[in-house]
Protein backbone atom coordinates (compact mmCIF):
# COMPACT_ATOMS: atom_id res chain seq x y z
CA UNK A 1 0.00 0.00 0.00
CA UNK A 2 1.29 3.60 -0.84
CA UNK A 3 0.20 7.17 1.28
CA UNK A 4 -0.53 8.81 -1.70
CA UNK A 5 -0.14 8.75 -5.71
CA UNK A 6 2.57 10.51 -7.54
CA UNK A 7 2.82 12.39 -10.25
CA UNK A 8 3.10 9.97 -13.29
CA UNK A 9 0.03 8.67 -11.90
CA UNK A 10 -1.81 11.93 -13.85
CA UNK A 11 -0.04 11.48 -16.87
CA UNK A 12 -1.35 7.76 -17.20
CA UNK A 13 -4.89 8.75 -16.63
CA UNK A 14 -4.60 11.27 -18.73
CA UNK A 15 -3.06 8.44 -21.07
CA UNK A 16 -6.10 6.31 -20.16
CA UNK A 17 -8.61 8.92 -20.57
CA UNK A 18 -7.60 9.60 -23.94
CA UNK A 19 -7.02 5.79 -25.07
CA UNK A 20 -10.44 5.32 -23.74
CA UNK A 21 -12.33 7.93 -25.97
CA UNK A 22 -10.41 6.60 -28.70
CA UNK A 23 -11.38 3.21 -28.74
CA UNK A 24 -14.79 3.49 -27.55
CA UNK A 25 -15.09 5.03 -30.82
CA UNK A 26 -14.04 1.83 -32.75
CA UNK A 27 -14.33 -1.12 -30.46
CA UNK A 28 -17.61 -1.81 -30.03
CA UNK A 29 -18.53 -3.70 -26.62
CA UNK A 30 -18.95 -7.84 -26.78
CA UNK A 31 -22.15 -7.73 -25.70
CA UNK A 32 -23.53 -5.62 -27.83
CA UNK A 33 -22.03 -7.89 -31.01
CA UNK A 34 -23.59 -10.66 -29.42
CA UNK A 35 -27.28 -9.30 -29.18
CA UNK A 36 -26.71 -7.82 -32.44
CA UNK A 37 -25.94 -11.47 -33.94
CA UNK A 38 -28.49 -13.48 -32.29
CA UNK A 39 -30.99 -10.44 -33.19
CA UNK A 40 -30.50 -11.12 -37.13
CA UNK A 41 -30.68 -14.87 -37.05
CA UNK A 42 -33.95 -14.41 -34.81
CA UNK A 43 -35.43 -11.48 -36.68
CA UNK A 44 -38.41 -12.20 -39.27
CA UNK A 45 -37.93 -9.00 -41.11
CA UNK A 46 -35.57 -9.98 -44.26
CA UNK A 47 -34.76 -6.29 -44.94
CA UNK A 48 -34.42 -5.96 -41.20
CA UNK A 49 -31.76 -8.22 -40.59
CA UNK A 50 -30.20 -6.95 -43.87
CA UNK A 51 -29.64 -3.68 -41.93
CA UNK A 52 -28.11 -5.17 -38.68
CA UNK A 53 -25.83 -7.36 -41.13
CA UNK A 54 -24.61 -4.09 -42.27
CA UNK A 55 -24.33 -2.77 -38.53
CA UNK A 56 -21.89 -5.86 -37.97
CA UNK A 57 -19.93 -5.40 -41.19
CA UNK A 58 -19.48 -1.72 -39.46
CA UNK A 59 -18.09 -3.40 -36.41
CA UNK A 60 -15.66 -5.55 -38.12
CA UNK A 61 -14.45 -2.24 -40.04
CA UNK A 62 -14.22 -1.12 -36.29
CA UNK A 63 -11.56 -3.84 -35.47
CA UNK A 64 -9.28 -2.83 -38.73
CA UNK A 65 -8.89 0.39 -36.95
CA UNK A 66 -11.99 2.18 -38.48
CA UNK A 67 -14.33 4.51 -36.71
CA UNK A 68 -18.05 2.74 -36.21
CA UNK A 69 -19.75 5.78 -36.62
CA UNK A 70 -19.11 9.50 -37.27
CA UNK A 71 -20.50 10.80 -34.37
CA UNK A 72 -17.70 11.35 -32.18
CA UNK A 73 -20.39 12.37 -28.76
CA UNK A 74 -20.54 14.21 -25.97
CA UNK A 75 -17.49 12.55 -23.48
CA UNK A 76 -19.29 11.31 -20.17
CA UNK A 77 -16.74 9.77 -17.65
CA UNK A 78 -18.22 7.69 -14.32
CA UNK A 79 -15.05 7.97 -12.00
CA UNK A 80 -14.56 5.94 -8.76
CA UNK A 81 -11.65 6.85 -6.95
CA UNK A 82 -10.20 4.33 -4.38
CA UNK A 83 -9.49 5.83 -1.15
CA UNK A 84 -7.05 3.20 -0.36
CA UNK A 85 -4.06 6.43 -1.71
CA UNK A 86 -4.24 10.18 -1.67
CA UNK A 87 -5.55 11.31 -4.71
CA UNK A 88 -5.45 14.78 -5.57
CA UNK A 89 -9.02 15.49 -6.60
CA UNK A 90 -8.92 19.13 -7.69
CA UNK A 91 -6.67 17.82 -10.24
CA UNK A 92 -9.01 14.93 -12.18
CA UNK A 93 -10.70 17.67 -14.49
CA UNK A 94 -7.74 19.12 -15.70
CA UNK A 95 -5.89 15.53 -16.31
CA UNK A 96 -9.50 14.09 -18.08
CA UNK A 97 -10.16 17.28 -20.30
CA UNK A 98 -6.44 16.81 -21.68
CA UNK A 99 -7.04 12.95 -22.43
CA UNK A 100 -10.09 14.35 -24.30
CA UNK A 101 -8.49 17.05 -26.41
CA UNK A 102 -5.44 14.94 -27.53
CA UNK A 103 -7.61 11.91 -28.34
CA UNK A 104 -9.71 14.67 -30.49
CA UNK A 105 -6.45 16.26 -32.63
CA UNK A 106 -4.17 13.54 -32.23
CA UNK A 107 -6.40 10.71 -33.45
CA UNK A 108 -7.82 13.11 -35.58
CA UNK A 109 -11.67 13.38 -35.21
CA UNK A 110 -14.40 15.31 -35.42
CA UNK A 111 -15.02 17.76 -32.09
CA UNK A 112 -18.94 17.89 -32.15
CA UNK A 113 -19.06 20.24 -29.10
CA UNK A 114 -20.56 23.33 -29.43
CA UNK A 115 -21.52 26.79 -27.27
CA UNK A 116 -24.89 26.44 -26.84
CA UNK A 117 -26.58 29.45 -28.16
CA UNK A 118 -23.51 30.91 -30.25
CA UNK A 119 -22.83 27.60 -31.71
CA UNK A 120 -18.92 28.05 -31.37
CA UNK A 121 -17.18 25.12 -31.74
CA UNK A 122 -13.22 25.04 -29.83
CA UNK A 123 -12.51 21.97 -32.59
CA UNK A 124 -11.31 19.60 -29.28
CA UNK A 125 -14.42 18.27 -28.16
CA UNK A 126 -14.40 20.61 -24.95
CA UNK A 127 -15.88 22.85 -23.22
CA UNK A 128 -17.54 24.49 -20.19
CA UNK A 129 -19.04 21.18 -19.09
CA UNK A 130 -17.46 19.33 -21.05
CA UNK A 131 -16.22 16.47 -20.81
CA UNK A 132 -19.31 15.20 -18.09
CA UNK A 133 -17.81 13.95 -15.35
CA UNK A 134 -19.31 12.19 -12.33
CA UNK A 135 -17.22 11.37 -9.43
CA UNK A 136 -17.51 8.86 -6.61
CA UNK A 137 -15.72 6.92 -4.33
CA UNK A 138 -15.08 3.39 -3.57
CA UNK A 139 -14.00 2.94 0.18
CA UNK A 140 -10.26 1.70 0.40
CA UNK A 141 -9.86 0.57 -3.22
CA UNK A 142 -6.16 1.04 -4.20
CA UNK A 143 -6.86 2.40 -7.65
CA UNK A 144 -9.17 4.46 -9.48
CA UNK A 145 -11.72 3.47 -12.25
CA UNK A 146 -13.80 5.06 -14.33
CA UNK A 147 -16.12 4.28 -17.66
CA UNK A 148 -16.20 6.10 -20.67
CA UNK A 149 -19.04 6.50 -22.68
CA UNK A 150 -19.30 8.98 -26.10
CA UNK A 151 -22.71 9.93 -25.96
CA UNK A 152 -24.60 10.07 -29.25
CA UNK A 153 -26.87 13.12 -30.09
CA UNK A 154 -28.92 10.79 -32.44
CA UNK A 155 -30.18 8.66 -29.43
CA UNK A 156 -29.54 11.54 -26.51
CA UNK A 157 -31.96 14.01 -28.67
CA UNK A 158 -34.54 11.30 -27.51
CA UNK A 159 -34.26 11.65 -23.71
CA UNK A 160 -37.84 11.77 -21.52
CA UNK A 161 -38.85 12.51 -18.05
CA UNK A 162 -42.01 12.67 -16.93
CA UNK A 163 -42.84 13.43 -13.26
CA UNK A 164 -46.36 10.84 -12.78
CA UNK A 165 -48.82 10.98 -10.32
CA UNK A 166 -47.98 7.95 -7.26
CA UNK A 167 -51.49 6.57 -8.82
CA UNK A 168 -50.14 6.02 -11.87
CA UNK A 169 -48.78 3.39 -10.00
CA UNK A 170 -46.12 1.07 -12.32
CA UNK A 171 -48.64 1.03 -15.60
CA UNK A 172 -47.98 4.32 -15.67
CA UNK A 173 -44.28 3.97 -15.99
CA UNK A 174 -44.76 0.91 -18.61
CA UNK A 175 -46.95 3.91 -20.63
CA UNK A 176 -44.22 5.82 -20.68
CA UNK A 177 -41.60 4.30 -21.12
CA UNK A 178 -43.36 2.29 -24.08
CA UNK A 179 -44.47 6.00 -25.92
CA UNK A 180 -41.24 7.55 -25.30
CA UNK A 181 -39.91 4.69 -27.91
CA UNK A 182 -42.51 5.06 -29.93
CA UNK A 183 -41.95 8.48 -30.00
CA UNK A 184 -38.33 8.06 -30.89
CA UNK A 185 -39.17 5.74 -33.65
CA UNK A 186 -35.82 5.29 -35.81
CA UNK A 187 -34.78 8.22 -34.74
CA UNK A 188 -32.95 7.07 -32.56
CA UNK A 189 -30.53 4.75 -34.09
CA UNK A 190 -32.59 1.75 -32.86
CA UNK A 191 -32.11 -1.45 -32.05
CA UNK A 192 -31.84 0.46 -28.68
CA UNK A 193 -30.61 0.09 -25.21
CA UNK A 194 -33.31 1.80 -23.23
CA UNK A 195 -31.91 2.97 -19.69
CA UNK A 196 -34.99 3.81 -17.70
CA UNK A 197 -34.81 5.97 -13.97
CA UNK A 198 -37.30 5.47 -11.98
CA UNK A 199 -37.50 7.47 -8.24
CA UNK A 200 -35.08 10.21 -6.73
CA UNK A 201 -35.10 13.97 -7.71
CA UNK A 202 -36.14 14.82 -11.31
CA UNK A 203 -32.33 15.76 -12.16
CA UNK A 204 -31.02 12.13 -9.98
CA UNK A 205 -33.71 10.64 -12.48
CA UNK A 206 -32.37 11.27 -15.75
CA UNK A 207 -29.08 10.79 -14.69
CA UNK A 208 -30.11 6.90 -13.45
CA UNK A 209 -31.48 6.47 -16.66
CA UNK A 210 -28.33 7.38 -18.43
CA UNK A 211 -26.19 5.50 -16.43
CA UNK A 212 -28.69 2.50 -16.79
CA UNK A 213 -27.52 2.67 -20.19
CA UNK A 214 -24.06 1.46 -19.53
CA UNK A 215 -24.70 -1.39 -17.86
CA UNK A 216 -23.99 -4.54 -20.39
CA UNK A 217 -26.92 -5.63 -22.51
CA UNK A 218 -28.03 -9.22 -20.84
CA UNK A 219 -26.98 -8.07 -17.38
CA UNK A 220 -29.99 -7.98 -15.24
CA UNK A 221 -30.83 -5.75 -12.29
CA UNK A 222 -30.23 -7.58 -8.96
CA UNK A 223 -33.97 -6.78 -7.59
CA UNK A 224 -35.54 -9.85 -9.37
CA UNK A 225 -38.70 -7.87 -9.55
CA UNK A 226 -36.95 -5.27 -11.14
CA UNK A 227 -34.95 -7.58 -13.53
CA UNK A 228 -38.57 -9.37 -14.68
CA UNK A 229 -39.74 -5.61 -15.25
CA UNK A 230 -36.92 -5.61 -17.80
CA UNK A 231 -37.22 -8.66 -19.11
CA UNK A 232 -40.74 -7.78 -19.29
CA UNK A 233 -40.48 -4.20 -21.05
CA UNK A 234 -37.96 -5.66 -23.68
CA UNK A 235 -40.52 -8.08 -24.62
CA UNK A 236 -43.30 -5.36 -24.88
CA UNK A 237 -40.65 -3.05 -26.94
CA UNK A 238 -40.00 -5.56 -29.44
CA UNK A 239 -43.86 -5.93 -30.47
CA UNK A 240 -43.70 -2.46 -31.43
CA UNK A 241 -42.15 -3.30 -34.61
CA UNK A 242 -40.46 -0.02 -35.20
CA UNK A 243 -37.05 -2.57 -36.15
CA UNK A 244 -33.77 -1.66 -36.95
CA UNK A 245 -33.43 2.16 -38.31
CA UNK A 246 -37.39 2.52 -37.58
CA UNK A 247 -37.96 0.43 -40.95
CA UNK A 248 -39.80 -2.67 -39.02
CA UNK A 249 -38.73 -5.43 -37.69
CA UNK A 250 -39.01 -7.79 -34.96
CA UNK A 251 -35.68 -6.07 -32.75
CA UNK A 252 -35.97 -2.50 -31.63
CA UNK A 253 -34.29 -3.19 -28.39
CA UNK A 254 -31.41 -4.90 -27.62
CA UNK A 255 -32.41 -4.95 -24.08
CA UNK A 256 -33.98 -2.50 -21.24
CA UNK A 257 -31.94 -1.30 -18.15
CA UNK A 258 -33.48 0.15 -14.99
CA UNK A 259 -31.79 1.89 -11.85
CA UNK A 260 -33.67 3.44 -9.49
CA UNK A 261 -33.46 5.58 -6.26
CA UNK A 262 -35.81 6.12 -3.48
CA UNK A 263 -38.25 9.29 -3.88
CA UNK A 264 -40.45 11.71 -2.28
CA UNK A 265 -43.61 9.73 -0.70
CA UNK A 266 -46.03 12.29 -3.60
CA UNK A 267 -43.48 11.75 -6.41
CA UNK A 268 -42.94 9.16 -9.55
CA UNK A 269 -40.77 10.36 -11.94
CA UNK A 270 -39.58 8.52 -14.78
CA UNK A 271 -37.09 8.95 -16.93
CA UNK A 272 -35.69 6.76 -20.73
CA UNK A 273 -32.82 7.44 -21.88
CA UNK A 274 -31.98 5.50 -25.40
CA UNK A 275 -28.65 4.39 -26.16
CA UNK A 276 -28.05 3.78 -30.15
CA UNK A 277 -27.32 0.29 -31.36
CA UNK A 278 -23.46 0.47 -30.74
CA UNK A 279 -23.46 0.73 -27.09
CA UNK A 280 -20.23 2.34 -27.10
CA UNK A 281 -18.17 2.60 -24.00
CA UNK A 282 -15.31 1.75 -22.53
CA UNK A 283 -14.26 1.19 -18.73
CA UNK A 284 -10.43 1.37 -17.20
CA UNK A 285 -9.25 0.52 -13.81
CA UNK A 286 -5.63 1.89 -13.06
CA UNK A 287 -4.11 0.76 -9.87
CA UNK A 288 -2.35 3.16 -7.67
CA UNK A 289 0.96 1.37 -6.43
CA UNK A 290 2.61 -0.14 -10.41
CA UNK A 291 0.18 1.76 -12.77
CA UNK A 292 -1.32 -1.11 -14.35
CA UNK A 293 -4.72 -0.89 -16.17
CA UNK A 294 -6.87 -2.97 -16.56
CA UNK A 295 -9.36 -2.70 -19.12
CA UNK A 296 -13.21 -3.53 -19.66
CA UNK A 297 -16.62 -2.01 -21.08
CA UNK A 298 -18.18 -1.74 -17.65
CA UNK A 299 -17.58 -2.68 -14.12
CA UNK B 1 -28.88 -16.84 -46.66
CA UNK B 2 -32.36 -14.22 -46.47
CA UNK B 3 -34.21 -13.47 -49.66
CA UNK B 4 -31.77 -12.29 -52.52
CA UNK B 5 -32.77 -8.36 -53.43
CA UNK B 6 -31.11 -6.96 -56.66
CA UNK B 7 -30.31 -3.22 -55.90
CA UNK B 8 -31.39 -0.62 -58.24
CA UNK B 9 -28.34 0.90 -59.44
CA UNK B 10 -28.60 4.52 -60.32
CA UNK B 11 -26.30 6.97 -61.18
CA UNK B 12 -25.90 11.24 -60.59
CA UNK B 13 -26.80 13.45 -61.84
CA UNK B 14 -30.58 12.17 -61.25
CA UNK B 15 -33.83 12.33 -63.43
CA UNK B 16 -36.98 13.63 -62.39
CA UNK B 17 -38.55 10.41 -64.32
CA UNK B 18 -36.00 8.13 -62.76
CA UNK B 19 -36.37 9.59 -59.31
CA UNK B 20 -40.79 8.85 -59.86
CA UNK B 21 -40.22 5.28 -60.85
CA UNK B 22 -38.63 4.12 -57.48
CA UNK B 23 -41.06 2.79 -55.15
CA UNK B 24 -40.85 2.87 -51.36
CA UNK B 25 -39.00 -0.82 -50.02
CA UNK B 26 -36.94 -0.29 -53.22
CA UNK B 27 -33.32 -0.88 -52.89
CA UNK B 28 -30.99 1.17 -54.87
CA UNK B 29 -26.98 2.69 -54.80
CA UNK B 30 -25.74 5.45 -55.96
CA UNK B 31 -22.64 6.13 -57.91
CA UNK B 32 -21.80 9.89 -58.53
CA UNK B 33 -21.97 13.28 -56.69
CA UNK B 34 -23.50 13.44 -53.36
CA UNK B 35 -23.44 16.87 -51.18
CA UNK B 36 -23.10 16.49 -47.05
CA UNK B 37 -24.93 18.83 -45.34
CA UNK B 38 -26.39 19.36 -42.38
CA UNK B 39 -28.01 21.70 -39.60
CA UNK B 40 -25.69 24.62 -39.55
CA UNK B 41 -25.15 24.49 -43.07
CA UNK B 42 -28.71 25.07 -44.26
CA UNK B 43 -29.06 27.34 -41.70
CA UNK B 44 -26.29 29.53 -43.08
CA UNK B 45 -27.86 28.93 -46.12
CA UNK B 46 -31.36 30.63 -44.80
CA UNK B 47 -29.45 33.34 -43.40
CA UNK B 48 -27.61 33.72 -46.95
CA UNK B 49 -30.64 34.64 -48.60
CA UNK B 50 -31.01 30.37 -49.68
CA UNK B 51 -27.78 30.86 -51.92
CA UNK B 52 -24.93 28.06 -51.68
CA UNK B 53 -21.44 28.61 -53.40
CA UNK B 54 -22.22 26.17 -55.59
CA UNK B 55 -24.30 24.59 -57.88
CA UNK B 56 -26.63 21.61 -56.31
CA UNK B 57 -29.45 21.52 -58.68
CA UNK B 58 -31.26 18.33 -59.55
CA UNK B 59 -28.54 17.37 -56.77
CA UNK B 60 -28.14 14.29 -54.25
CA UNK B 61 -27.95 15.47 -50.53
CA UNK B 62 -26.85 13.51 -47.64
CA UNK B 63 -27.38 14.53 -43.93
CA UNK B 64 -23.80 14.48 -42.38
CA UNK B 65 -20.80 16.03 -40.76
CA UNK B 66 -17.90 14.05 -41.91
CA UNK B 67 -14.25 13.11 -39.49
CA UNK B 68 -11.80 14.07 -42.31
CA UNK B 69 -7.81 14.45 -42.13
CA UNK B 70 -5.83 17.49 -44.05
CA UNK B 71 -3.48 15.94 -46.28
CA UNK B 72 -1.62 18.56 -48.31
CA UNK B 73 -4.30 21.00 -49.64
CA UNK B 74 -7.17 18.19 -49.45
CA UNK B 75 -9.19 16.72 -47.02
CA UNK B 76 -9.92 13.06 -46.74
CA UNK B 77 -12.19 10.87 -45.18
CA UNK B 78 -12.15 9.21 -42.18
CA UNK B 79 -15.16 8.29 -40.86
CA UNK B 80 -18.43 9.94 -42.93
CA UNK B 81 -21.38 8.51 -41.71
CA UNK B 82 -25.77 10.17 -41.51
CA UNK B 83 -27.45 12.06 -39.25
CA UNK B 84 -30.64 12.03 -38.01
CA UNK B 85 -33.00 13.90 -40.62
CA UNK B 86 -35.91 14.75 -38.67
CA UNK B 87 -34.01 17.99 -37.53
CA UNK B 88 -33.47 19.07 -41.10
CA UNK B 89 -37.27 18.68 -42.14
CA UNK B 90 -38.12 22.59 -42.21
CA UNK B 91 -35.54 23.18 -45.08
CA UNK B 92 -36.87 20.32 -47.29
CA UNK B 93 -39.35 22.32 -49.54
CA UNK B 94 -37.17 25.60 -50.20
CA UNK B 95 -34.57 23.25 -51.06
CA UNK B 96 -36.86 21.41 -53.91
CA UNK B 97 -38.40 24.33 -55.01
CA UNK B 98 -35.55 25.95 -55.43
CA UNK B 99 -32.74 23.61 -56.50
CA UNK B 100 -34.85 20.27 -57.88
CA UNK B 101 -33.21 18.32 -54.99
CA UNK B 102 -33.61 14.62 -56.23
CA UNK B 103 -32.89 12.32 -53.67
CA UNK B 104 -32.19 13.02 -49.81
CA UNK B 105 -30.13 10.64 -48.10
CA UNK B 106 -30.59 10.57 -43.90
CA UNK B 107 -31.50 8.33 -41.34
CA UNK B 108 -34.13 7.62 -39.02
CA UNK B 109 -37.09 9.72 -41.84
CA UNK B 110 -38.74 12.97 -42.20
CA UNK B 111 -42.17 14.44 -41.88
CA UNK B 112 -45.60 14.53 -43.86
CA UNK B 113 -44.50 17.94 -44.82
CA UNK B 114 -41.29 17.07 -46.25
CA UNK B 115 -43.14 14.04 -48.16
CA UNK B 116 -45.66 16.25 -49.33
CA UNK B 117 -43.10 18.28 -50.74
CA UNK B 118 -41.04 15.81 -52.22
CA UNK B 119 -44.50 14.46 -53.94
CA UNK B 120 -44.76 17.59 -55.67
CA UNK B 121 -41.60 17.97 -56.83
CA UNK B 122 -39.78 14.48 -57.83
CA UNK B 123 -37.57 13.72 -55.03
CA UNK B 124 -36.95 10.81 -52.71
CA UNK B 125 -35.75 10.19 -49.15
CA UNK B 126 -33.56 7.09 -49.12
CA UNK B 127 -32.30 5.90 -45.48
CA UNK B 128 -29.19 5.01 -44.90
CA UNK B 129 -27.75 2.28 -42.27
CA UNK B 130 -27.22 4.80 -39.32
CA UNK B 131 -24.12 4.20 -37.19
CA UNK B 132 -22.87 2.13 -39.82
CA UNK B 133 -20.35 4.87 -41.01
CA UNK B 134 -17.37 2.69 -41.73
CA UNK B 135 -19.16 1.03 -44.43
CA UNK B 136 -20.17 4.15 -45.65
CA UNK B 137 -16.52 5.54 -45.68
CA UNK B 138 -15.29 2.88 -47.86
CA UNK B 139 -17.98 3.86 -50.83
CA UNK B 140 -16.70 7.36 -50.88
CA UNK B 141 -13.78 8.00 -53.66
CA UNK B 142 -12.83 11.56 -52.91
CA UNK B 143 -13.58 14.75 -51.03
CA UNK B 144 -13.95 16.72 -54.27
CA UNK B 145 -14.45 20.14 -52.49
CA UNK B 146 -15.30 21.65 -49.68
CA UNK B 147 -17.45 25.42 -48.72
CA UNK B 148 -17.65 27.10 -45.71
CA UNK B 149 -14.97 25.50 -44.17
CA UNK B 150 -15.64 28.13 -41.11
CA UNK B 151 -18.49 25.92 -40.13
CA UNK B 152 -16.33 23.11 -39.75
CA UNK B 153 -17.35 20.15 -39.72
CA UNK B 154 -20.90 21.49 -40.70
CA UNK B 155 -19.41 22.75 -44.24
CA UNK B 156 -21.35 22.00 -47.34
CA UNK B 157 -18.88 18.91 -48.48
CA UNK B 158 -18.78 17.62 -52.50
CA UNK B 159 -18.37 13.71 -52.19
CA UNK B 160 -17.91 11.69 -55.00
CA UNK B 161 -19.29 8.33 -54.16
CA UNK B 162 -19.00 4.62 -55.86
CA UNK B 163 -22.05 2.29 -54.76
CA UNK B 164 -23.00 3.76 -52.09
CA UNK B 165 -25.47 1.03 -50.37
CA UNK B 166 -27.26 -0.19 -48.57
CA UNK B 167 -29.87 2.82 -49.39
CA UNK B 168 -33.62 1.83 -49.25
CA UNK B 169 -36.50 4.44 -50.72
CA UNK B 170 -38.36 5.24 -47.45
CA UNK B 171 -40.67 8.44 -48.86
CA UNK B 172 -41.33 7.79 -52.43
CA UNK B 173 -43.14 10.64 -55.28
CA UNK B 174 -46.54 8.56 -54.67
CA UNK B 175 -47.63 9.29 -51.26
CA UNK B 176 -45.76 6.53 -49.31
CA UNK B 177 -43.51 6.89 -45.96
CA UNK B 178 -42.17 4.08 -44.32
CA UNK B 179 -41.14 5.49 -41.51
CA UNK B 180 -44.24 7.43 -40.86
CA UNK B 181 -46.11 4.24 -41.57
CA UNK B 182 -43.80 2.17 -38.83
CA UNK B 183 -44.20 5.21 -36.47
CA UNK B 184 -48.36 5.04 -36.75
CA UNK B 185 -47.96 1.18 -36.08
CA UNK B 186 -45.84 1.24 -33.14
CA UNK B 187 -48.36 3.54 -31.60
CA UNK B 188 -51.59 1.56 -32.27
CA UNK B 189 -49.41 -1.20 -30.56
CA UNK B 190 -48.42 1.31 -27.94
CA UNK B 191 -52.27 1.63 -27.43
CA UNK B 192 -53.01 -2.16 -27.53
CA UNK B 193 -50.04 -3.02 -24.98
CA UNK B 194 -51.50 -0.75 -22.43
CA UNK B 195 -55.30 -0.96 -22.75
CA UNK B 196 -57.19 -1.08 -19.44
CA UNK B 197 -54.15 0.26 -17.90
Amino acid sequence: MIESVDEEFYGVLEDAAREAYVMSLKDIPPDVRVALKAAVENESEPRAAQIMRTMLEAVELGDRGMMVCQDTGIPIYWLRIGTGAYVDGGRLRDVIEKGVRRATLETPFRSSIVHPTQRLNRQDSTGEGVPLLHFDFAAGADYLEFLMMPKGSGSENWSFLKMLLPADGEPGIRKFILDSVAAAAGKACPPLVVGVGLGGTSDQCVALAKEATSRPIGQRHPDPKVAAFEVDMVRQINQLGIGPQGLGGDTTALDVHIERAWTHNSMNPVAVNMQCWRGERRSARIHYSDHRIEWGYSW
Amino acid sequence: MGIFVVAISLTTPLTEEVVRELRAGDEVTITGIVWGLRDATLIHWHDKGNEFPADLSNGVLLHTQPNVKRVGERWEPTCVGTTTSQRMDRFTRPLLERLGVRAILGKGGMSGESAAAMAEHGCVYLAVVGGAAAVETLQIEEIEAVYWEHLMPECLWRFRVRQLAPLFVAIDTHGKNLHEEVQARARENVARLTAGT
